[in-house]
């Protein structure tokens, strides 16, 4: 219900929202939880297993029962946490893990069977038939036990990434945080503030004490009018840190959207990395409950939430509210609600010693031992002395102590330290490099105290960094000390809820000690303590605690199970933003790019390029068509074919040949001015990199080319040998790939057709096989190379990029007028298998140069990268797998690449694979099909016939060994 | 994790690429027989602490850099550019 006169929410701005379709009314300011308990709706979830009816635990990020889904459809969102799901108009939540409804649902018979479904339960029951655990066990356990559910359709929200860097990240917004912002702030630093809640202030909107002289949630603005009006500041509201990472990398999750209808461009949330030179934490502390029996009903909250929805949010759970605890900080709970005119049933604490300055009925050592009411909390067993007395209410706001929030110090492998006084860890100093920590989550419990802490941090980080911090003035504020003593448990039969959200109850880790799970890492797995989505946030201290005691050791004894990143639930959509679609990968596209999609070519993926399949003509009704057409362009006429895409790189200085001779196998001193070589680049340990063409351009300079799909390992390559081996030579390299459009210009009509466009005409003594140099190209200075790829007199033509969309459309017009025309990626593979050429399907990592018969490539007379390792005898093995061609013996069948070869009379089985075929290509020029693969011995074998054998695909066919070049064996037609 | 290029300052590790130890700056003479060749090719320890290795700024300038680092703690401790190592 909500109390006048009380919380921060605009009661003239009030919302309409609906849950489960049952419209609602809040205010702007409340969240989902709130708003349902200002209506007076307790039950808001079902739990895990039992599926027994649950109400909120808490008020905050850590909440483990008021799970709901938001939104349907598409935009669904699963496990919202309604303390953290503000309200907008047209909100629409449902509940989850409940069927047919939230008051009825027909599995809480799992509530009855309880007894056998403690800890272990499933790894005893379910054990066989071994069958039987896909098909059934799995299914039926998790259509029972489960969270809220994806719509299963593609995301179709927005989510961004996003980068920031500053001197000082604070996280957490509460009374230490605003100080160390301040400080450090007015020090000079640039700070970013980040909170997790809507509105920054932490526990001083909850609270209803003073600071300087003001309501707590007055001085909060005053120190966020000074932040706001300063250029070093950046605050960032709805924004949880959620990880610590190496050099003072965090990560943070913004959440953008979720309070607000959707809206096409806004994104729901932002993935942040916040590079700091230091953070101080500031996290403040989380309340954790006490277990007693069925301390888990809808009603029953900790005592600081009760206080967070009557100070902040104008709300009280109850109409009759009782307040538990061990500990001073409880009594507040019932002061606030005394004064808010809620009525307070009774106020009972664990200690006989406490002093308790509350007017309501007070019991002093006693507990509370047990609770009644199904969907909602009717009444508590109060048990003091040797008695137990009901106490009918309809809330009780529990405490049993407050957890320093230490989970980001521990996600370096740090373990937090045991602090007896407070009954719970606190970091350790230094866990993670560059961060300090302040105020509650370092075990500082007055605000006087977290105030005091947080300046004094700052003004410390400050000084590291150089600035100098005034002396802060500290406002005054509450300074009573924080008293408790332990209890984590009270004894009885029934079960106690620890971990709220897996359902796992004092007894289950009481099974799991007895079990022989001792370790606190076999317990959490054994029971699941701590592995939902809410990690355990309020459980795992009690957990552990139980465990301790079971096991007959200390609590620092026990240790802690490993905080690890997230801290807070993180969608992996908002990780991955940016890299769905087309942001999976960058799209290289070459300047006749335009003109291939004009021309309807399929495009296929090299590498992030896009290169054309085939240019489809009017009739031809497959791929095939097209391609056998553009290969014989180029064997009868001229074909014009994009190559922009192989790697090109310069290279000069009076050490370029040297560099050349060392990571080439062949020698390229000795390479004339204006030609051209084919050379054989091999990996330090003896295996083929790669290969291309380089040509002299000038005495000291090269312009190398190497495979489309190796040109970046090349480059990194030539950059190792240059800066790491060869630091003395005088060579300087830089990738020209993309600036240079480079066009074949292939076939026997080539260099007619060169003749009609270059400005002057080309001949056989002036440009011979493998000669370079400068062209004009209508008024462009380009470079010319006779060099082939199809075994074909051809040209290949590059002018600077920004002539590339013209240059090609002039040559393809040129050549469709000879007879020719583009030809695509399909033909241009037939063509280089008919000569027998390599791509990296032949050198695909795991060949040698004596693999693919260019042993003889490797010069005696000089060193090379990979020339030592080249030569160890199992590399040169006359046995291995070497280069090959194939075709069918007898009636054409299919060939696939990929198949393996067997002699004719084995079985096909792995012991008696012989080698595989790489390369398969439909020769129009031979009219058969033809392949490139690997064979034992294969030079040796022309002549022989093997069995081809394609597991996958179910193809079994003879070949006959052939020499791999299937076409012009002697070369003529590329020197005609 | 975030590497200081020696050239372009401090960036995140994702600009990097990796090579492994600097072992690899140390190519031996053609003959020094099998175990050198072994060793620089193959042969790597698996250090619990200060380790010296090889990244190149590939969404960088392209300066291959030696990062002396420590596997345990992940302190970055030093960069230098290789080109000035190996000389």
């Amino acid at each position: 219900m909500r109390v006048q006169g009380r919380g921060l929410v605009d009661r003239n701005s009030p919302v309409t929202f609906r849950f489960d379709g049952i419209a609602y009314e809040g205010f702007a300011g409340d969240t989902l939880a709130s708003a349902l308990l200002a209506n007076d709706v307790r039950l808001m979830g079902r739990s895990f297993k039992y599926h027994r009816p649950r109400g909120v635990l808490t008020a905050g990020s850590e909440e483990p029962n008021a799970l709901v889904t938001v939104g349907a459809g598409v935009g669904q969102e699963p496990n919202m946490r309604a303390t953290v799901q503000e309200i907008y108009p047209g909100l629409e939540a449902q509940s989850q893990n409940r069927w047919p409804s939230l008051g009825f649902d027909l599995l809480s018979v799992n509530d009855l069977a309880a007894p056998f479904l403690g800890a272990g339960f499933y790894y005893k029951t379910f054990m066989w038939p071994r069958a039987f655990w896909e098909k059934l066990y799995e299914p039926v356990i998790r259509r029972a036990a489960g969270l809220g559910a994806l719509s299963g359709k593609p995301d179709g929200d927005r989510y961004e990434r996003a980068w920031a860097f500053c001197d000082l990240l604070v996280i957490g917004a509460g009374p230490a945080g605003l100080m160390a912002a301040l400080t450090a702030a007015r020090a000079g630093l640039d700070v970013i503030l980040a909170d997790e809640d809507a509105r920054m202030g932490g526990r001083l909107l909850a609270e209803s004490h003073e600071v300087d002289g003001m309501p707590g949630p007055d001085w909060v603005d005053s120190v966020l009018n000074e932040l706001q009006a300063m250029d070093n500041v950046r605050l960032m509201s709805r924004t949880t840190v959620t990880g610590a990472y190496d050099q003072g990398t965090y990560g943070a999750l913004e959440r953008v959207g979720h309070h607000l209808p959707r809206a096409e461009k806004r994104p729901l949330e932002t993935f942040w990395r916040i590079v700091a030179r230091r953070s101080i934490l500031a996290a403040g502390a989380l309340e954790r409950p006490v277990a007693f029996t069925n301390n888990d009903r809808p009603g029953i909250m900790t005592a600081g939430a009760v206080r967070t929805y009557l100070n902040r949010y104008g709300v009280s759970p109850g109409k009759a509210v009782t307040v538990f605890g061990n500990n001073d900080d409880a009594h507040r709970t019932a002061r606030d609600l005394i004064a808010a005119g809620v009525h307070v049933s009774a106020v009972i604490d664990a200690r006989a010693d406490a002093a308790v300055d509350v007017k309501a009925p007070i019991y002093k050592g006693a507990v509370v031992s047990g609770s009644s009411g199904r969907k909602q909390l009717e009444s508590i067993t109060v048990r003091s002395g040797g008695r137990e007395e009901k106490i009918a209410t309809d809330c009780l706001a529990m405490s049993g102590g407050w957890n320093p929030t230490v989970h980001l110090t521990c996600h370096m492998n740090g373990r937090p330290t045991w602090r007896e006084d407070i009954q719970s860890f606190v970091p350790t100093p230094g866990a993670i490099p560059g961060m300090e920590v302040a105020g509650a989550c370092n075990g500082t419990m007055t605000t006087a105290a977290c105030l005091r802490e947080g300046a004094e941090v700052a003004a410390r980080v400050a000084a590291d960094l150089g600035k100098k911090a005034k002396a802060a003035d500290l406002p005054k504020a509450e300074d009573d000390p924080y008293r408790l003593t332990a209890l984590w448990h009270v004894p009885g039969k029934g079960r106690a809820w620890l971990d709220f959200q897996n359902d796992v109850t004092v007894k289950d880790v009481k099974q799991a000690a007895t079990e022989n799970f001792r370790s606190v890492e076999h317990m959490k797995r054994y029971t699941t303590q701590g592995m939902a989505t809410d990690q355990g946030k309020n459980s795992n201290v009690a957990a552990l605690a139980i465990l301790a005691d079971a096991t007959g050791r200390g609590i620092p004894e026990t240790g802690t199970t490993t905080f690890r990143p997230p801290y807070a639930p993180v969608a992996i959509a908002a990780m991955g933003s940016g890299a769905t679609g087309k942001g999976f990968a960058p799209e290289r596209k070459t300047t006749s790019h335009a003109a291939t999609v004009e021309r309807k070519a399929p495009l296929i993926e090299a590498g992030l390029w896009y290169r054309p399949s085939y240019f489809p003509q009017a009739g031809e009704t497959n791929w095939r068509q097209s391609c056998d057409r553009e290969v014989g362009y180029v064997r009868n006429a001229v074909g014009i074919c994009d190559v922009s895409t192989l790697g090109k790189i310069d290279i000069q200085g009076p050490d370029a040949a040297r560099l050349l001779d060392f990571v080439y196998t062949n020698t390229f001193s000795t390479l004339k001015l204006g030609r051209v070589r084919y050379g054989l680049m091999l990996r330090e340990d003896g295996h083929v990199m790669d290969d291309g063409t380089t040509a002299r351009l000038g005495e000291h300079h090269y312009v190398m080319t190497t495979t489309t799909a190796a040109a970046g390992q090349v480059m990194k390559h030539l950059d190792f040998v240059t800066q790491a081996l060869h630091p003395e030579w005088d060579v300087h390299l830089i990738s020209v790939t993309e600036q240079w459009a480079q066009f074949a210009v292939a076939g026997p009509k080539s260099r007619e057709l060169l003749n009609g466009l270059l400005d002057t005409s080309l001949s056989d003594d002036d440009w011979p096989f493998m000669a370079c140099g400068e062209v004009s190209v209508a008024g462009v200075t380009g470079r010319l190379f006779r060099i082939s790829f199809s075994g074909e007199h051809a040209y290949e033509l590059a002018v600077p990029a920004r002539f590339g969309d013209s240059l090609f459309r002039l040559l393809v017009a040129r050549a469709e007028a000879m007879g020719g025309g583009a030809y695509g990626m399909e033909a241009l593979n037939v063509l280089r298998v008919e000569k027998g050429f390599i791509t990296h399907s032949e050198i695909h990592g795991r060949t040698t140069a004596y693999d693919i018969g260019m042993e003889r490539m490797i010069s005696a007379k000089k060193d090379c990268i990979g020339k030592t390792m080249a030569a160890r005898p199992g590399l040169v093995d006359p046995e291995r797998e070497r280069l090959v061609g194939l075709r069918p013996a007898g009636a054409a069948k299919q060939i696939t690449a990929g198949a393996h070869l067997f002699n004719p009379g084995d079985a096909p089985v792995r012991v008696n694979d012989q080698g595989y075929v790489t390369s398969v290509a439909f020769s129009p020029t031979l009219g058969m099909n033809i392949a490139l693969g690997f064979l034992k011995r294969g030079p040796e074998r022309y002549g022989e016939t093997v069995k081809l054998v394609d597991h996958a695909r179910g193809v079994e066919t003879l070949c006959e060994v052939v020499n791999p070049v299937f076409f012009d064996p002697e070369g003529g037609r590329v020197r005609g | 994790m975030r590497i200081t290029c020696p050239i372009c300052g401090e960036r995140d590790s994702r600009e990097f690429s990796y090579r492994g130890a600097d072992v690899a700056l140390h190519r031996p003479d053609p003959e020094a027989g099998e175990a050198a060749w072994d060793d620089y090719v193959h042969l790597r320890d698996n250090p619990a602490g200060e380790t010296r290795d090889m990244w190149y700024h590939e969404g960088g300038c392209g300066a291959w850099i030696v990062v002396t680092r420590n596997t345990v703690t992940h302190e970055v401790i030093g960069s230098e550019l290789a080109a000035e190592v190996a000389r």
